[in-house]
């Protein structure tokens, strides 16, 4: 059930969120993923509280999944096979076992990590994506790397906006160089996504599918792929 | 033509004497270099520094390509941290001159963000400007349509520290200043110059009402009696800095403080005791001393006294075990009774953003 606090009214809206309607979202999202997800890596809500600044009226923290694997492949790109075959690879450690017994008999295989971060700014009022990328053996992936796992339309229609690009940014809390989508036009984009689509959200849209449009975008970049699942209003099947 | 005030003239001649070392894993000659002298522009960041120094280091470095950093006591200088803050953060008791060490090898990549030169200092910089903007107005526009001859013009004025050139350009940003009727109550002829409310005519007031703070804080556990005892930044786990806009409240008779908007940042420690809120308005603004207090502790030259600039006879007030040390601006400790809006419109940085620093203790006890 969702409190007044997460629903957001379109007909004046600027394409922002507060910080509340941020953490409520964000919580909504990760336990609707970890319902709807299975097999994949969860999200969790990292709490930063100790910091000297937060008040209790501010984001005390972020969300967070780690080690999403994304396999790929030089010589498919190589030969120029079209993207299917290396999208909705997407799965968690533990599925893991499997895929390395394709790395072994296939030998063109690698396995990169991504793990991402959504932090709320304070300044734009939105979600900000910061993430980075890696080897099975820690090895840091740097821009190149990161832009050839990129799916090519998706790679497209992010690189052709110009409202996302990849920078190198110290992560807020963090402290440390991570990769992350400028956050200036983030507002402006959902402001024109929720307007096309304010016919099927009778005006109000809950906080927590803005998460999910945005991230369904913007994850891309780091190799996520929203599953459609999260997409779907209809209540989950509760197989055991 | 835009004049800034004296307060903003100042804030932009404001200099930290270096004495730069090169690091020594990086000097391949008997004797090695002497080390450099420098004075480095508060508002300026230290890799623009390079093309000063390098040619007085060069002949001693080892072969290889050159990626400059800079370190204070081993630790890496965040060079996206504009110069003055980084000073007044790293050196509660100020050195002077302020011993640092230049590497043209080894970048810590997993510390500092990749720093190729002065064209990534620069949109470091007009990134910053772009959230300031859109901060203040809601939406960064102004800057994104900026003509390409007016960014190189204000990127130059920051680089030269020429204050008339960067008031000119940044006019037609339309950042307005706050409104300081606290200024206007003290003497109504200052309504009509200009002197104390700087470019507000020609860029028009601030409308959200919201102003780009960057907040740097310092937390040391053990107490200490006088900031030359104060422990050393050893690793960048003991400083927490964020950006964080502080509303301004709106309507008649709202009267802001420096310490109210700190109070709004940091609550735990600047907490109701910490400022005695209890007199009428007209009187806080008599004791304001108005600027003439904080103007004469920022000298140029950073000649900042450490003892006289404020008394802080509220930062002896603990909130649990949290107290303040020092809050600190441009090298000044402005008295937090000050009017926040003076301190908007007469010490931002460039990129249109406040960076503040603070000190303060917290006991693990609490």
């Amino acid at each position: 059930m969702l409190s007044d606090a997460t629903i957001l009214d379109i007909s004046s809206w600027d394409g922002t969120i507060s910080p509340s309607e941020f953490i409520a979202a964000a919580h909504a999202f990760a336990e609707k993923w970890k319902l709807r997800c299975r097999g994949l890596p969860i999200w969790s809500w990292i709490c930063c509280r100790k910091t000297p600044f937060i008040s209790s009226h501010e984001v005390d923290g972020y969300l967070s999944l780690e080690k999403l694997c994304i396999l790929r492949s030089d010589k498919m790109e190589d030969h120029g096979i079209d993207d299917a075959g290396k999208e909705g690879l997407n799965c968690s450690e533990n599925e893991e076992c499997t895929d390395s017994a394709v790395l072994v008999h296939e030998s063109c295989l690698e396995v990169h990590y991504y793990d991402l971060h959504v932090v709320y700014s304070s300044s734009y009022r939105v979600p900000v994506i910061y993430f980075r990328g890696y080897r099975s053996d820690g090895q840091p992936l740097v821009m190149d790397d990161i832009e050839k796992d990129i799916p090519a339309n998706s790679a497209k229609v992010l690189m052709e906006s110009k409202w996302t690009f990849m920078t190198e940014q110290e992560h807020p809390y963090l402290k440390w160089p991570w990769y992350t989508l400028h956050p200036c036009g983030t507002n402006e984009f959902m402001r024109l996504l929720f307007l096309i689509d304010v016919s099927l959200l009778e005006d109000r849209v809950a906080a927590e599918q803005y998460l999910t449009s945005w991230l369904s975008v913007v994850g891309q970049v780091a190799g996520l792929k929203v599953p459609l699942q999260m997409v779907d209003s209809t209540p989950p099947l509760t197989t055991s | 033509m835009e004049r800034g005030t004296e307060a903003q003239k100042y804030v932009w001649e404001g200099a930290i004497p270096l004495q730069i070392h090169l690091h020594e894993s990086e000097v391949t000659t008997l004797p090695p270099p002497p080390p450099v002298m420098i004075l480095a522009p508060r508002i300026g960041y230290l890799p623009l520094l390079a093309p000063q120094i390098k040619p007085l280091f060069s002949s001693a470095l080892p072969p290889g390509a050159d990626t400059v950093w800079f370190d204070y006591k081993g630790l890496p200088l965040k060079w996206y941290i504009p110069t003055g803050a980084l000073f007044d953060l790293l050196c509660a008791e100020p050195e002077r001159p302020w011993n640092l060490t230049v590497h043209f090898r080894g970048y810590p990549a997993n510390i500092l963000i990749p720093c190729e030169g002065e064209e990534a200092v620069k949109w470091s910089f007009i990134n910053s400007l772009k959230e300031a903007a859109y901060i203040i107005n809601g939406n960064c526009k102004n800057i994104m349509n900026m003509s390409q001859s007016d960014q190189v013009e204000l990127w130059r004025s920051v680089l030269n520290g020429s204050l008339d050139v960067f008031l000119r350009v940044s006019s037609k940003l339309k950042l307005g200043a706050l409104e300081d009727e606290y200024a206007a109550k003290l003497n109504p002829s200052l309504k009509k110059s200009k002197s104390c409310v700087g470019n507000i005519e020609n860029s028009g007031l601030n409308k959200t009402g919201r102003v780009p703070v960057r907040l740097y804080i310092r937390i040391v556990s053990e107490d200490f009696d006088d900031l030359e005892n104060a422990p050393e930044v050893d690793s960048w786990e003991k400083v927490s800095y964020i950006n964080r806009p502080i509303e301004i409240p709106k309507g008649e008779g709202k009267y802001l403080s420096l310490g109210d908007a700190m109070k709004t940042l940091m609550p735990e420690y600047f907490g109701n005791k910490s400022l005695d809120c209890e007199e009428g308005v007209d009187q806080e603004v008599e004791e304001i001393a108005y600027p003439e207090d904080a103007r004469g502790k920022n000298n140029a030259e950073e000649e900042v006294a450490s003892t006289a600039a404020g008394e802080h006879p509220a930062l002896g007030c603990q909130a649990r075990n949290n107290e303040v040390k020092l809050v600190r601006v441009h090298g000044i400790e402005p008295k937090l009774e000050i009017p926040f809006s003076w301190v908007v419109n007469n010490l931002l940085n460039p990129d249109y953003f406040l960076h503040l620093c603070v000190c303060v203790k917290s006991s693990p006890s609490g």
